[in-house]
């Protein structure tokens, strides 16, 4: 015909390769197309991607950000001063023996989709992150309600004998096992908040998937695409809404430092906030500038040894190891945010708290006692490994800067040998918790004001101890503390217990305290407070003009 | 008929690539709820295992998923507990492939002239440029290419978006820093098999009717050589379209490569045996349609 | 082109003469020779040099300096460290070259192997063994590697023997590399192999032979495997470049060698790390890079130049 044959198998054959480069085209178009929703007002780096949007089961720091802004619980905290403030709660009483903590819920508060909230949904959410059936991390919070710990185990089945009870539609009556003195602080953590019970007794484990998502909280969920970003949208029906700054705010999950900073750098970003996304190098030239803040921070970075293994069963062994750290010249050499060296657990800054000071840098008297341990010089001291986990893809490679560090300052001042030991991250948590290693590198961030967040660890058999040492007296101060309604007697026992970790037995070396760091331009940005908990409700933030 | 036997014996393979995956995988030391922070105490671990059959033995739970995946369901994400693997890779795969398709069209629409060229022009400078800047492509590791282009044309020009994906503009970089290693390695196999094309004795025989050398090459050695680059094609459309990791994880670009290598991470048991059955049929499939390619290509070629 | 090929010398011989006349692949040849001179003579030259010259150098020797860019003392920069990069990136070589090699060699003998007994034993077992490569290709490999390296590894330190040893798990870690990298490498060269042995297979030198009544090994080893030697060269030295590579990209994800060892994969994570709108430590990646770049080349002409030099297409 007009086509010679060829011609027309080639095109015949070829149809294929046409069909395909109009699906990419299509695509393109697509893409290109169906992303011009409006833009945010609010960009903020937030860290990894969340895990999950639920309050009952988060744990981790980016989930804990997002859903502050979701939803609420009775109690909020200040932003600036990170204490406890009225939430959906107006009010509140605590019985004399502080065993009984009534709350008044306001009046007049509906969920986003238009339903009232009442004191039923505040007891359905607390006893939902107790059932076993939700299978929460974080249940351990409400273990300080009375049979809320055998309910999560299962020994009772019928969720009215726990500690939580509606009065009636606006109040809310929690029985205490004993006076928790940072009671008030937990009902602002996350596994306390409000969820909606309509949504969940509807769509069971993916009720997050549901749209319109109900939020108790100042914002709703518009949108939620995995390693894309979420995007929260102000909630006219929040208590608070007439203090929401903004109206659309992004959340980008991106976890390497380099390619945050440089969304930050070309103003794609408005904010950067997580501390594993500063790049450490470039710290001495970030900290001159207006936009990077840095704020003392409720987290300690520590080292863990196994006093199972021997020769570290000995204490004066673990003494002499911590006398012969050099704290400065680490936080100096490797960290350079301006993080303080930390001769004990708990941070600074915790309110009616001093914690006593521990070993410091000593290198003579280290000497002394690993020669009084029976190692003088070293001699005779078997090699052992320090275990931390890798870092990949971009994310900052400090435990192992820190490792080099301290193999080199052992060996010199010690003449001892460490054998570094990176392991994928799994493996390493399961290296700690099978107790098989002989230091690890470790850290923990407070989840609320108080010391027990930090020295409640170490106890005889407490999951996150992980190193094998278990002391009778200490259980017993910390035991102490946890039952007394007088601050400064608490304050006592902590402190008497902290002694005891750090000075005496020293099963950990706390190295040094986390410092918080975000980037944003504070002239563009305001709302952004830096506190200890590094604590930032997402309602204050709003960007403005720059004053011309 | 062929390939009707193909596509039947893909089943099984898929069956005992999927008991393979799972088996690996809980040989892994850790599991997918191993924290930093221990819950406060065994009971609530037990709750969290019994809630996602984890307590029970491997063979049992093998089977559970094998039901589950009767009826399409790759089961809920252990990480990402509010999504299902199905949820995540209908978000994921789209933006993968067009990546990747982007990519292989870059790759064949530099490899093939340039594995032409350099073929045609053997031994002059355009074959040593041309198979130095091939080797070159296939040398340098993708996660070097990557920020070296962000810091050329991204960081100290201004001329294309940093990161992320969503407009045409954030279409460039990325399939340029994936396809480049293809374009080379494309080049590569193209020039080789037209060099060897051009001794045959088809080839010989038509130089022998008096053909011109362009000629020749063009209509014969080429669709001769074709071959070898089809073949070479299906699997790496396979990689291609599964994402790369370090091109998506670079780019923070919103696909299923980062994935299939953070859910080894995580010990995602689900989301891995979703993503290795994804790969397995994806390269199954792209196997068999490079077999059919071959029949097209080469009538000689028979399948019996 | 080429003179035609003198009658008098063997098919070896004359294969070698192709070869040397191939420039790019006899000038690859000098750079891996120089290279492998350079590697073994710098421990060398440390060992024998003035202390402070020993220190300075020394790869894992920590100092305050910095980030120091290329100069006097230093000749390539300094690291996070401190440590001198020309060093490290000499002590890395020594890792990545033998990671390939190793991995190399145990793809080459699991791959040869494979494919051979299935090309030449045909049947029932040529398809069952081929079956089982298409399985394990269609396995994505990084899944393989990352619960080798963690599973074994794991494995591993429990033997008592490790235990006693600490020297030993030290390079345990980067024996599991090679074993790793090598596992998932060995399948196309199988193919590979068995094809050739299958079209070997029917050739009348070796039906000859069978005739004579030479049993399977004996034709095996004394005429499929020389005849297909030289496919397996080229496809060794081509695979090399790629096992390097993988295990680059292994080190990227932090699964590579251990700190504070070296090799080229490390080297290059750690200064691709580095790049960042306000400052570049450009040495970092450069000259690891460059390195590395280089000797794939080396490798991937050579290869080129073994395969043309063998071919025994006519």
């Amino acid at each position: 015909m007009f086509l010679s044959k060829r011609a027309r198998q080639f095109y015949c054959r070829a149809r294929f390769l046409f069909l395909s480069c109009g699906a990419l085209l299509a695509g393109i178009v697509d893409t290109g197309c169906a992303r011009r929703e409006p833009p945010a007002n609010v960009t903020i780096i937030n860290g990894a991607e969340p895990e999950s949007l639920d309050p009952a089961i988060v744990t981790g720091q980016p989930e804990l950000r997002i859903v502050i802004g979701m939803f609420e619980g009775l109690i909020r905290l200040d932003p600036r001063t990170a204490r406890p403030v009225p939430g959906l709660a107006e009010r509140w009483e605590i019985s004399p023996d502080g065993l009984i903590y009534t709350f008044h819920l306001r009046t007049n508060l509906v969920w986003s989709t238009g339903e009232a909230i009442t004191a039923d949904d505040v007891v359905y959410s607390w006893i939902r992150a107790l059932d076993p059936a939700t299978a929460s991390d974080y249940a351990g919070q409400l273990f300080y309600l009375k049979n809320a710990e055998d309910f999560n185990a299962g020994k009772i089945k019928d969720p009215s004998l726990v500690g939580v009870r509606a009065l009636d539609p606006f109040t809310i009556r929690a029985e205490l096992n004993h006076p928790t003195a940072f009671f008030l602080d937990l009902c602002a953590f996350p596994t306390l908040y409000v969820v909606p019970r309509q949504t969940i007794e509807k769509y069971g484990d993916r009720w997050l998937m549901a749209r319109p998502l109900p939020s108790s909280g100042p914002f709703e969920l518009a949108a939620w695409r995995l390693n894309d970003k979420v995007r929260l949208k102000k909630n006219p029906r929040y208590w608070d809404a007439a203090n929401t700054q903004s109206e659309i705010i992004d959340l980008l999950p991106i976890a390497s430092p380099t390619t945050s900073l440089n969304l930050y750098q070309s103003g794609r970003a408005d904010v950067v906030w997580d501390k594993t996304l500063v790049p450490v190098e470039l710290l001495d030239v970030l900290l001159q500038r207006p936009d990077f803040h840095t704020f003392d921070m409720l987290g300690t970075y520590f080292i863990r040894l196994n006093v199972t293994h021997k020769p570290f069963d000995d204490p004066r062994v673990r003494r002499a190891l911590a006398l012969a750290v050099d704290k400065d010249r680490i936080v100096k050499k490797l960290l350079k945010a301006g993080e303080k060296t930390a001769s004990h657990l708990v941070p600074d800054g915790v309110p009616d708290y001093v914690a006593p000071a521990g070993l410091g840098f000593d290198p003579e008297q280290a000497k002394k006692l690993l020669a009084e341990a029976g190692y003088p010089g070293g001699k005779g001291f078997p090699r052992f490994d320090y275990v931390f986990d890798s870092a990949a893809g971009g994310a900052a490679a400090i435990h192992e800067n820190i490792g080099v560090e301290l193999q080199q300052m052992w060996h010199d001042t010690l003449g001892i040998d460490m054998q570094l030991r990176q392991m994928e991250w799994k493996v390493y948590l399961s290296a700690q918790n099978r107790l098989d290693y002989d230091l690890s590198r470790s850290s923990w961030i407070g989840d609320y004001n108080d010391p027990q967040t930090f020295l409640g660890m170490f106890t005889s058999d407490d999951g996150n101890n992980r190193t094998g040492w278990k002391n009778k007296s200490y259980d017993a101060l910390i035991q102490a503390a946890g039952r007394e309604p007088d601050r400064q007697k608490r304050a006592h026992y902590f402190q008497q217990a902290e002694t005891l970790l750090v000075r005496d037995e020293v099963p950990i070396i706390p190295l040094y305290f986390y410092v918080g760091v975000n980037f944003f331009d504070p002239k563009r940005i305001e709302g952004i407070d830096q506190n200890i908990l590094d604590n930032h409700p997402l309602n204050c933030i709003k960007k403005v003009q720059p004053p011309k | 008929m062929y390939f009707l036997k193909r596509l039947l014996f893909a089943v099984p393979l898929l069956v005992v690539i999927s008991a393979l995956a799972f088996a690996l995988v809980h040989l892994a030391p850790g599991g997918p709820f191993d924290r930093e922070r221990t819950p406060a105490s065994p009971e609530i671990e037990r709750n969290l295992k019994a809630k996602y059959h984890l307590d029970e033995p491997v063979w049992k739970q093998y089977f559970r998923y094998l039901g589950d995946l009767a009826h399409g369901d790759f089961g809920v994400s252990l990480k990402y507990r509010n999504h299902s693997v199905n949820d995540i890779i209908a978000q994921g795969l789209p933006v993968s492939m067009l990546l990747g398709g982007l990519a292989f069209c870059l790759a064949t629409a530099i490899g093939l002239p340039a594995g032409f060229i350099t073929a045609a022009r053997r031994g002059r400078w355009e074959d040593y440029a041309g198979s130095l800047l091939a080797l070159l492509a296939v040398c340098v590791p993708s996660f070097v290419i990557a920020p070296v282009l962000i810091l050329i044309f991204a960081i100290k020009s201004n001329l294309l978006p940093v990161a992320l994906w969503g407009s045409p503009w954030h279409m460039i970089l990325p399939p340029v820093a994936l396809g480049l290693y293809f374009a080379g390695k494309i080049s590569r196999i193209l020039r080789e098999g037209m060099l060897q094309a051009a001794q045959s004795e088809f080839v010989t025989a038509a130089r022998a009717k008096g053909l011109g050398e362009n000629a020749l090459l063009l209509r014969h050695a080429f669709r001769i050589a074709l071959l070898p680059v089809v073949s070479y094609s299906g699997p790496m459309l396979a990689d291609l379209l599964t994402g790369s990791f370090i091109v998506e994880n670079i780019f923070q670009i919103p696909g299923i490569g980062v994935f299939l290598v953070n859910s080894v991470t995580n010990r995602d048991y689900t989301m891995l045996l979703g993503l290795s059955l994804l790969y397995a049929v994806l390269l199954i499939g792209l196997n068999l349609l490079v077999d059919l390619a071959y029949t097209w290509l080469d009538p000689r070629v028979k399948y019996e | 082109m080429s003179e035609p090929a003198p009658s008098h010398l063997s098919p070896n011989q004359r294969a070698w003469r192709r070869f040397k006349q191939n420039r790019p692949a006899v000038g690859s040849a000098w750079f891996l020779i120089l290279l492998l001179l350079a590697i073994s003579a710098w421990p060398v030259a440390l060992h024998l040099s003035g202390p402070a010259f020993a220190r300075d150098h020394n790869p894992d020797q920590l100092s305050d300096a910095q980030f120091v860019p290329p100069g006097a003392q230093h000749w390539l920069g300094t690291d996070v460290h401190g440590r001198d990069l020309f060093s490290r990136i000499l002590f890395g070589a020594q890792i990545s070259l033998l990671v390939g090699v190793v991995g190399t060699v145990v793809s080459l003998v699991i791959g040869v192997l494979w494919g051979a007994v299935a090309g030449y034993v045909g049947g029932r077992t040529d398809s069952f063994l081929m079956r089982i490569v298409d399985v394990l290709y269609s396995l994505p490999s990084i899944i393989f590697v990352i619960v080798l390296l963690t599973t074994l590894g794991d494995l591993l330190k429990q033997l008592p023997l490790v235990q006693n040893s600490p020297g030993l798990a030290g390079s345990l870690r980067v024996m599991l590399l090679f074993v790793g990298l090598g596992a998932i490498s060995w399948l196309t060269m199988a193919r590979i192999v068995r094809g050739q042995v299958l079209s070997l297979r029917t050739r009348s030198f070796v039906e000859a032979s069978r005739t004579l009544g030479a049993g399977a090994p004996r034709i095996l080893f004394r005429h499929i495997i020389p005849n297909i030697f030289g496919i397996v060269i080229t496809y060794l030295a081509l695979t090399m470049p790629a096992i390097i590579l993988y295990e680059s990209f292994l080190s990227y994800l932090g699964l590579g060698v251990q700190p504070p060892m070296a090799s080229w994969g490390t080297l290059m994570a750690e200064g691709v790390s580095e790049i960042n709108p306000i400052r570049i430590y450009w040495w970092l990646i450069l000259f690891p890079g460059a390195v590395l770049v280089m000797t794939l080349l080396a490798l991937n002409f050579l290869g080129d130049g073994l395969r043309d030099a063998w071919d025994i297409k006519n």
